[in-house]
This record gives structure tokens, sequence and C-alpha cells, in this order.
């Protein structure tokens, strides 16, 4: 195994971590964008082109957009509850 | 150290899992869930790893040069496009159950029922 | 169960699952010494038998093609939940009259922004068709251009702040996008047993080597798909922004 593999795979277990112990949604959401780049990362290093190519232009377009704007809604509706009392 | 590759892919499904277990926010289970299936992609790319193996494109490229496996590469692949669907599925249930309960707290979902 | 005594649970349950986990990866072949027979042999064969020079599409959609057409109809059905669970929500909340004044916040409309987007739009769709249809020479194929061509729209609506434009919305483009993709599949799937062949047999001419036009079957394939999985993120995404903004403005 090469350096760079095993610095790789401690940064995607580092990120991982941090994206299930971090409890604020919005939050989280930065460091998935940053636990798909380095599993992103993780894929072309093992000679894995395609999946890297599907990694990145999910986890940095796809996902983000779909949680954030799922975030917008409950804000939104949270706000429209407090605005009704 | 060439055990490293699976005790990560390990760690995050048991990382993921607390998450989970732990979550107090449904959009942040969600997310934690795509931890878990990040282990899974971790493990099977990782199986299929060949010492001194290029990846398996042949553009240019003597037919002969050892690759690595193009299988699990394939299973991977469909796969991290697919669970980015059914986490959005799961979204919308999310927001369903705001909807009807008025909270996103999973503990709090259990104790309004009946 | 009150969470404390749950999370005691589960870090039990948590010990006993790491120790089966490592038993049980550590009875496979050492990292990077993995010789699988179907793998070695598909790295030697394929440019051969189906004139396709990557490997992992050719797998994808002509070797273990009824795999494939298991995993996009996931997403075919993931999608359609999800248009169902958001429409009735945005039905019911078009009855309470209350709601309709309820402040969407800012539609973050900086000029240059909008601008920006609109502008990406077309390069982006070009690189989305180009990822799809050179699935079978280098890395692509259906599923990366497919995210790649909604993600033109995506763009569009994170920078404009706005809604899907509408002519694409009354017509349903994305639904019919997506429900093209789905079906064409099966059709294809069919045509090879039209053609004297077995279900997903790859019945058309093979072309050469790195050409375009190559490995038959592989690239319709490739491109419904694409076709598929770029109308359902689309929509997915469209529903969810559809979600966030005031009812009844516009229209």
């Amino acid at each position: 195994m090469t350096a760079l593999q095993a610095v790789i795979l401690i940064i995607v277990a580092a990120s991982g971590t941090a994206v299930a112990l971090t409890r604020d949604p919005t939050r989280q959401v930065i460091l998935t964008g940053l636990f798909g780049l380095a599993l992103a990362v993780l894929f072309f290093v093992f000679q894995a082109p395609d999946v890297a190519l599907s990694q990145i232009v999910v986890g940095s377009v796809a996902l983000p957009a779909m949680v954030l704007l799922t975030l917008r809604e409950l804000r939104r509706r949270a706000s429209e509850r407090e605005d009704a009392e | 150290m060439s055990f490293l590759p699976f005790a990560v892919a390990a760690w995050l499904l048991l990382v993921g899992l607390y998450g989970v277990v732990t979550s107090r926010h449904l959009v942040h289970l969600v997310l934690c869930l795509g931890v878990v299936q990040a282990s899974t992609y971790v493990l099977l790319i990782s199986i299929g790893y060949l010492h001194g193996g290029r990846a398996p494109i042949f553009v240019g490229i003597t037919v002969g040069t050892p690759a690595v496996d193009p299988v699990v590469q394939a299973l991977t692949l469909t796969d991290v496009v697919v669970e980015a669907t059914v986490s959005a599925l799961l979204l919308a249930i999310a927001l369903q159950a705001e909807r009807r309960f008025g909270t996103v707290d999973p503990d709090a979902i259990r104790e309004l029922r009946g | 169960m009150r969470r404390r005594a749950r999370t005691a649970l589960f870090l039990v349950a948590a010990v006993v699952l790491a120790a089966v986990l490592v038993d049980g990866l550590a009875g496979l072949p050492a990292f990077g010494h993995f010789h699988g027979v179907d793998g070695r042999t598909l790295d030697h064969v394929t440019v051969r038998q189906r004139h396709a020079t990557d490997v992992v599409t050719a797998v994808n959609f002509d070797y273990r093609g009824l795999d494939t057409m298991g995993e996009e109809f996931i997403l075919f059905a993931s999608s359609v939940g999800l248009v169902v669970l958001l429409r009735e929500q945005r039905a019911d909340r078009q009855q309470c009259p209350d709601d309709a004044g309820g402040a969407s916040g800012d539609d973050g409309r900086d000029p240059l922004l909008a601008l920006v987007g609109r502008w990406s739009v077309a390069p982006i769709i070009v690189l989305g068709v180009y990822v799809v249809t050179h699935g079978q020479l280098t890395p692509g194929g259906g599923f990366q251009g497919g995210v790649v061509l909604a993600s033109a729209l995506i763009t569009l609506l994170i920078t404009t702040g706005g809604r899907t434009p509408r002519t694409i919305r009354r017509h349903g483009a994305l639904e019919a996008l997506e429900g093209i993709g789905a079906g064409g599949y099966v059709v294809i799937g069919v045509a090879g047993i039209f053609a004297g062949l077995q279900f997903l047999s790859n019945f058309l001419p093979l072309g050469t080597a790195g050409a375009l036009f190559s490995s038959g079957t592989v690239i319709s394939l490739s491109t419904v798909v694409g076709l598929e999985v770029a109308g359902a993120i689309a929509l997915i995404v469209a529903e969810f922004a559809e979600h966030g903004q005031t009812p009844g403005v516009g229209s």
C-alpha cells in the first residue's frame, strides 16, 4: 500500500467520524461535502476513475442541493409557525 | 498495515450507526446513513484493488497490462447515484414527518404516538 | 426506551459487531492480492468481445445489464415516491389560506450570479452529453453523465433562487424524460428478443474499438439511463425547490 493511499484512508475515516458526530445539520452538510471529496480522491487513488466521477458529481452537486433545500423548507415552516403564534 | 482499508470500512460502519442511533434530527440521521453507505463503497473498492494494477480503461493501452477488478467498480458506481436518490426520498419522508408531528426529533416523534 | 439506555445497548452491540466484522474481514484475501477470476477475465476479453475500451461501462450495460435495470428502477421508484409525497404536501398547504402570507425570505437574486448561472446551463449540458455518449471509451456513462445533465438545472435553480422554468414545469418535461429513460431500457432489452437472441443481448453492430459508435447496445442503454438519471435528479431537486416557494405566487 502506498503512503498516499494510507493518508487518504485516514482522512476518509476522520471526516466520516466528523460527519457522524456533528449535531447541527447545516454544519454537517459542509462536512459531508468534504467527506465526499475525500472519498472521490480515495477512489482515484485506488484506480477507479468511473466511481470517482460518480462520487464527485453526486457528492458535490446533487446531495448538498437536496439537503440544503430540505433545511430551507424546515426553517420556513418553523418561522411560519412562529409568525402564527 | 494492509488491513487498514478494511478497518476504515468497519470503522465508518460503526461510527455511522452510532450517529443514526443517537440522532436528534432526522436530516442528521439521513446524512449519517450516507456515512454507512460510504463504508460499503470503501470495502468494495478495496476488495477489488490489485498491487501495481491500473484502471480498467484500455484506450491506447495494450490489453494484457494488469488492471484492477472492474466488477466491483461497476457495482459501486451505480450504487453511488442510486443511494443519493434514496436519501432524497428519506428527506421527503422527514418533511412529511415534520408536517404530521410538528417536530424533526426522532425521540419526540416516538412520544407523540397514539 | 430512554436515550441513555439505548446508547448503552448500542455500544454493547457495536462491540460484538466490531468483533464479527474484524473476524470476517480478516478472512478476505490480503489487500492488493485479490485475484478474482471474473474481473481478470473481463479485463482481458472485453476489448475484443465488445469493442469497448471502458470495461466498467461494458460490465454495467452488457455483462451485468440486468443488474443495472434493477438499479435504475430503484431510482425510478424513489423519485416517484418523493414526487407523490411532496406534491401532496404542497396541495395541503395551498388549501390553508393562513400559509399564503408566509414569507419565503429573499430569493437570493444577485444579478451577476443569476447571469453566470444562466450562461453555464449550455456548457454543462454539452459536458453531460459528452460524458454520457463516451461512456464505452473513457470513464463516464449513463449514471455519471445523467447527474451532470441534472446539475445544469440545479445550477440554474441555485443561482437564480427561483423555481423551475415554467415551460418545463407545465409540460411535465422532466417526468417524461425520466419515463422515457426507464421504459427505454426495457424496450431495448425486448428488442433483443425480437432480434432472435435473449433479453438484453447485445444485438447491434459492434463497430471498431475506440470509435464513438462502438460496442452495440452499450451506448444506447447508456443513453437511456443518462436520460432517466437526469430526469429523476432534476425532478427531485425541482420538487424540493418548488416546496420552498410562497404558494400562489406566479404559476
